[in-house]
């Protein structure tokens, strides 16, 4: 018996092997320059197969791009003494400054419970939280919290039913992308799946810099803060200098 | 017109910076504030993360300041001595007020004490002020004669020095003690101080109103320039782009604004400005009181 369910579970696997993700990205780096106003990639592709591909079930495709990820705090406020006052606070070991997951059906139709746990694709599970401290009640409305307020300026998004296939074989979607956007490789995921497992998956990365003029004071302020610092007040005193000195050109 | 800040890593529309920066520069010059305690609110509701709002307000307040004592330079409204005392005073505070700041940081809770110590010291100030200037406006409408030089307990300290614009021979004590309590709060509350700066110079120290502007923005340029370079070598938080585009328009507002004051009555500028005071004091106060949209806040990495 337990022979037959390895068989049955080697014939599954065969597809995956046999199915694989062509990408194309409309660009690979987003330039930020003086005037970004935020981006739409668009990411489109094709998949390749051996044999042809099965009718049963129905082929669904991810895509997910997750922006550089750092701890963040998630502090709660509480009336005490009669004014709001920040209380509690969890940490949350790692969250994506941007992330987004399209799919070709409600994500829950396309991915089941445990392949979104191995590889992280919704947006609670792409957020990591090794837990708060005991002291603190359902410290899980931290993370709800967490994505309710990224959520709110685009900085997360859930796109379901957003990626559009054509014959089982081509796919695009287009993700955009917030005008508050941080510098970093954006991570780029494909998914294949089939009954709600991954058959197949394709990784690239989106570069996302600054350009030009952004660049240089960014790099400058890091490196030469000093000289940063002396010329921000150089422009300071100058302005302040140049105004009074053409206001009283205008008085006479 | 949108502008991406390189160091705020935002976006933002630059016309309404540029109409910020010239309404605040126009309050700056006409009252002698730096107009810090204003703008960073401000900052703050437009998606400014609050650091770099903090830090970038600090240089705009030096270009606001620079122009608009240049237009009272010329009109010989600057106390420089005044300024010195007062000066010397405020950067030894504001070193006091940095190491204040960093206890209240490790004791975690800080934005609850800047927003209470703005509630409280607002709150005092406009009141106390408002006040004053009404009586002060009803007495001149009834004819009486404003009663400025009061011969009290300060006049009695040791070390005399005469304040030749400002018509004072008084001890350096009271203005040393003056700088140094403003440069704390400066520090802590990461403004110019400006705001507690014009009313202890009018009322604890005696001062005319028109001297005490000039003389106040004499003394910001210094310390918010020294808090401005702190920021930008230690927390790299100085966005020069924001910066920019806030002075041009407060560079332009506070010629305006410094116009605006010398037309004005001393009672009159002084009720307006306790308005002004009173109005983000029950702003924050609110704040406070009411239950938030949102429970919730985020702030990155750590702490």
């Amino acid at each position: 018996m337990p022979r037959l369910i390895l068989a049955a579970l080697l014939c599954l696997s065969l597809p995956a092997a046999a199915e694989e993700v062509v990408l194309g990205l409309s660009s690979d780096t987003v330039s930020i320059n003086t005037n970004f106003d935020g981006s739409k990639i668009l990411v489109f592709g094709a998949i390749k197969r051996d044999a042809p591909f099965p009718e049963e079930p129905p082929m669904e495709v991810i895509v997910t791009v997750a922006g550089p990820s750092q701890p963040v705090t998630v502090r709660r406020k509480e009336k005490m003494f009669g004014i709001w006052v920040n209380t509690d606070a969890v940490e949350v070991d790692s969250a994506p400054s941007f992330y987004a997951v399209s799919s070709s059906a409600i994500l829950p139709l396309a991915l089941s419970d445990t392949e979104d746990v191995r590889h992280r694709i919704s947006i609670p599970r792409a957020i990591r939280s090794v837990g708060a401290p005991a002291n603190i009640a359902n410290s899980e409305t931290f993370t709800q919290a967490l994505i309710r307020i990224k959520s709110r300026s685009n900085q997360y998004q859930l796109n379901e039913g957003t990626v559009s296939v054509d014959e089982q074989t081509l796919f695009r979607t287009s993700i955009a992308l917030p005008a508050a956007l941080t510098e970093g490789d954006y991570q780029t995921r494909i998914f294949l799946t089939r009954g709600g497992s991954v058959v197949a998956q394709y990784e690239t990365s989106i570069y996302v810099r600054k350009v030009g003029m952004e660049r240089w004071l960014f790099t400058l302020s890091r490196e030469q803060s000093f000289l940063y610092g002396l010329m921000s007040l150089a422009i300071a005193i100058f302005a302040g200098w140049g105004a009074s000195a053409i206001f009283s050109l205008l008085r006479r | 017109m949108q502008i991406y800040l390189p160091i705020a890593e935002v976006s933002v529309n630059a016309f309404l910076l540029l109409g910020l920066g010239g309404i605040v520069g126009i309050l700056s010059g006409m009252f002698g504030v730096g107009g810090g305690f204003l703008m960073t609110p401000l900052l703050f509701f437009i998606g400014i993360p609050p650091a770099v709002a903090v830090a970038t307000e600090a240089n705009q307040i030096v270009a606001s300041s620079f122009s608009g004592v240049l237009a009272h330079f010329k009109r010989k409204t600057v106390d420089l001595r005044m300024g010195t005392v007062l000066l010397i005073g405020g950067l030894v505070g504001a070193a006091l007020g940095v190491m204040v700041f960093n206890y209240l940081k490790a004791q975690g809770q800080v934005d609850l004490l800047v927003k209470l110590c703005y509630v409280v010291f607002l709150g005092v100030i406009g009141g106390l002020m408002f006040f004053e200037s009404l009586n002060a406006i009803r007495n001149v409408k009834k004819g009486k004669a404003p009663k400025r030089k009061k011969h009290n307990w300060i006049h009695g300290l040791p070390l005399k020095m005469r304040f030749r614009v400002s018509g004072l021979y008084i001890s350096v004590i009271p203005p040393l003690i003056v700088g140094v309590l403003v440069g704390i709060l400066a520090a802590i509350m990461g403004v110019g101080g400006g705001f507690i700066m014009v009313p202890a110079m009018i009322y604890l120290l005696g001062m005319p109103t028109k001297v005490v502007v000039g003389t106040s923005l004499f003394q910001i340029i210094f310390v918010t320039a020294f808090t401005t370079m702190l920021h930008a070598t230690t927390n790299f938080t100085v966005d020069i782009v924001l910066a920019v585009l806030m002075l041009v328009g407060g560079v332009i507002g506070a010629q305006i604004g410094t116009r605006i004051g010398v037309k004005m009555k001393a009672e009159q500028l002084r009720i307006l400005l306790a308005i002004m005071v009173l109005a983000v004091c029950g702003k924050l106060a609110l704040e406070l009181l009411l239950q938030p949209a949102e429970l919730y806040s985020i702030a990155a990495e750590g702490h």
